[in-house]
């Protein structure tokens, strides 16, 4: 009933795909993406990778209308997303969690998990005021629903504390439970795995992949392990621009990004492996 | 990024009216849940809310009635202002004006429609000072920290000077003359034979301005515990992940202002109708910082607060005022004592009880359990 989001069931939704076509932001001289396209299909998993200021999270705030780009457009299921802001993307059926946590200090754990469903709720102003069964009905809704998603994630018994009684990684998983409860058809994590360990590494590998089954995901990510791993294909940013498309081994093979990621030692290791 | 109120206290409790504490497994808290819907969760608490006033109201002194009645009219307007501060991280040191806009519709309303009922009086009071919040908060939405304090400020100090300017319509220095409602007959009877007694002019108004008082109480306690109240913190927390979250931060905050202002509409209608005078000396800039005082006193966010705020802020000007005199002071400088006295409350419980009282009580509660847990 009140699951679904607002654009219509999920068959309907199957063919879609978002791509980013020809994409250009200058800062004032810099010009942080330079003509940038890509592509990310339903059931797929997009890693986005670059050094340091290659343009990686000004790609992801530009797709979630926090940048506006100077050149070029954003589709998403076949339609031009025009003059898009924030708020308007949980609707379309776009999640995205932030580098860093971004949780609600302020609200408990449910309450954060809830929050990333309202803007799926019907019940109106006026049923909200009178505290009418329909707002009563809607919110034991978002709540189960959060509570099946910090299930999923393993934090449900942490559902009654506030996010800053928490570790880190705990904090994480919270807030991906967050953005997984909205049900998007697109999923983008900004470098998801810092600040974990390994072994949390592999489990958020494993979840990323089985989420993959229901939408598409977009991953920026320094851990070369885990993006060689989970990743279907991986567009290389440098500079702005992208230096290689492929799947893992092609874009590993890749002579262009081998000489980007030159220096960088760190990310290099996990290049070559 | 916003530099507002709240974000001092991030982990501040916003736990708020009566949402049970969410704890334990899942299946524990779906089955808390299940008891009763809001309405009659809030409702019941009302009910008895109402009993226990009606109590002190039937036993205290006709000057603590009084009291309790001054304490009806600060109620709704701290209230709001709770909601507005606490929960959205707005702050505001202009509702005394909004309770102004109020106040005076209440006065010319009843002064040039006669016989129009008190109820419709306070509803449209309510709606005009809406819509002033309305434009007020517009305008807010787009400012920030010591910005928004300073708009808001200006409105204080501004918006009674309109009283001044406008003085054939609003009474200038003077203000306007109130008639309090009296008791309707069938009320009035069925007290008289409930309690064998008359029902005085000043206990009714008093139980007028609870009545409402309370009815607006349920009302925004529904609201804070429905998903806008959720939705009000998320912009006080976060920005970027409210958006992120569907949430459009602009129309959040502008909304949280109208019903803050609503109520404060309220509070300034009671205010006219207890005091039976609405006056430029009645909504000074002290009004607005009284009713801020209070509800960091209380605790930013939670209903409860406010009531506490409220109680204190009543009881505190007159032991304020009190002192004042028997230390010597004239009356109009005794009066001007309590401004003073609000601004150093305000810094002492910022820095000693950032939570405010219902905050800090919450708080030990909190590792009192958690303690006990530990060592289970
Ligand atoms: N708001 C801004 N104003 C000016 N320059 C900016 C702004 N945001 C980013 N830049 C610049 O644009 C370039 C790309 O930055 P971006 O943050 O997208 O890189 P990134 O790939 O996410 O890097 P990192 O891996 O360090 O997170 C950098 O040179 C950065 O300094
Ligand atoms: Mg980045």
């Amino acid at each position: 009933m009140s699951q679904q989001s607002p654009l219509g069931t999920a068959t309907a939704r199957s063919g879609s795909s978002f791509s980013v076509d020809k994409v250009t932001v200058r800062f004032g001289g810099l010009t942080a993406l330079d003509s940038v396209s890509l592509h990310v299909q339903p059931g797929e998993v997009l890693g986005v990778i670059g050094p340091n200021g290659a343009g990686k999270t000004t790609l992801f705030n530009v797709v979630c209308g926090f940048l506006r780009p100077d050149e070029g457009v954003l589709r998403w299921r076949d339609r031009e997303l025009k003059g898009l802001r924030p708020h308007q993307l949980a609707g379309l059926g776009i999640s995205r969690t932030l580098q860093g946590v971004g949780l609600f200090a302020g609200m408990t754990v449910l309450e954060n998990v809830m929050t990333g469903a309202g803007a799926q709720a019907k019940a109106g102003f006026v049923s909200a005021l009178f505290g009418l069964p329909r707002s009563d009905r809607d919110e034991a809704t978002l709540r189960d629903r959060a509570l099946a998603q910090l299930e999923r994630v393993g934090a449900a018994d942490v559902a009654g504390r506030y996010p800053g009684s928490l570790p880190y990684p705990v904090q994480k998983r919270v807030a991906l439970a967050r953005a997984l409860v909205s049900e998007p058809d697109l999923l983008m994590l900004d470098e998801p795995a810092a600040g974990l360990s390994n072994v949390e590494m592999d489990e958020l590998g494993d979840t990323i992949r089985e989420l993959s089954g229901r939408m598409a995901v977009m991953l920026v990510e320094h851990h070369m392990d885990l993006v060689m791993r989970v990743c279907d294909r991986i567009t290389v940013l440098d500079f702005g621009k992208v230096i290689s498309t492929g799947t893992p081994d092609e874009v590993r093979n890749d002579p262009a990004v081998l000489a980007a990621y030159l220096g960088d030692e760190n990310e290099t290791s996990g290049l070559e492996a | 990024m916003s530099t507002n109120l709240s974000k001092q206290d991030p982990t501040g409790d916003s736990q708020v009216g009566t949402t049970p504490e969410v704890t334990g497994t899942p299946s524990a808290d779906t089955a808390r849940r299940r008891i009763g819907s809001t309405l009659v969760r809030n409702g019941l608490l009302m009910l008895l809310a109402f009993v226990g006033i009606a109590l002190l109201l039937e036993t205290l002194s006709p000057f603590r009635v009084s009291q309790l009645g001054v304490m009806a009219y600060y109620l709704p307007a701290i209230a709001g202002l709770t909601v507005l501060t606490g929960l959205n991280g707005q702050i505001s040191l202009g509702h005394g004006a909004l309770m102004a806009v109020g106040g005076y519709t209440t006065a010319v309303l009843l002064e040039r429609q006669e016989g129009l009922p008190f109820l419709l009086v306070l509803l449209i009071s309510a709606v005009v000072a809406g819509v002033v919040g309305l434009v007020v908060g517009a305008a807010a939405a787009r400012l920030h920290g010591p910005y928004l304090a300073g708009a808001t400020l200006a409105l204080a100090v501004g918006l009674p000077g309109l009283a001044l300017k406008f003085d054939e319509f609003l009474g200038g220095d003077q203000g306007l003359r109130v008639s309090p409602p009296r008791a309707p007959d069938g009320i009035e009877s069925f007290y008289e034979s409930l309690m064998g007694d008359n029902l005085s002019g000043q206990r009714y108004l008093a139980y007028y301005g609870w009545i409402i008082a309370l009815v607006v109480l349920l009302l925004l306690s529904n609201l804070v515990n429905s998903r806008y109240g959720r939705h009000w913190r998320a912009v006080r927390d976060d920005e970027v992940a409210a958006e992120l979250a569907g949430i459009d931060l602009g129309r959040m905050r502008v909304q949280a202002f109208v019903v803050s202002a609503v109520c404060a509409g309220v509070g300034g209608s009671l205010l006219a109708v207890v005091t039976r005078l609405i006056a430029p000396t009645s909504v000074t800039i002290v009004l607005s910082f009284g009713l801020l005082t209070a509800i960091v006193i209380g605790g930013l966010g939670s209903l409860l607060g406010a009531v506490i705020g409220a109680a204190v802020l009543v009881f505190m000007q007159q032991i304020i005022t009190d002192t004042g005199l028997d230390a010597g002071l004239d009356a109009s400088q005794a009066a001007n004592i309590a401004p003073l006295v609000y601004g150093v409350l305000l810094i002492v419980v910022m820095l000693a009880a950032p939570r405010g009282l219902v905050g800090t009580v919450r708080m030990a509660w909190s590792t009192r359990a958690a303690a006990r847990r530990a060592g289970a």
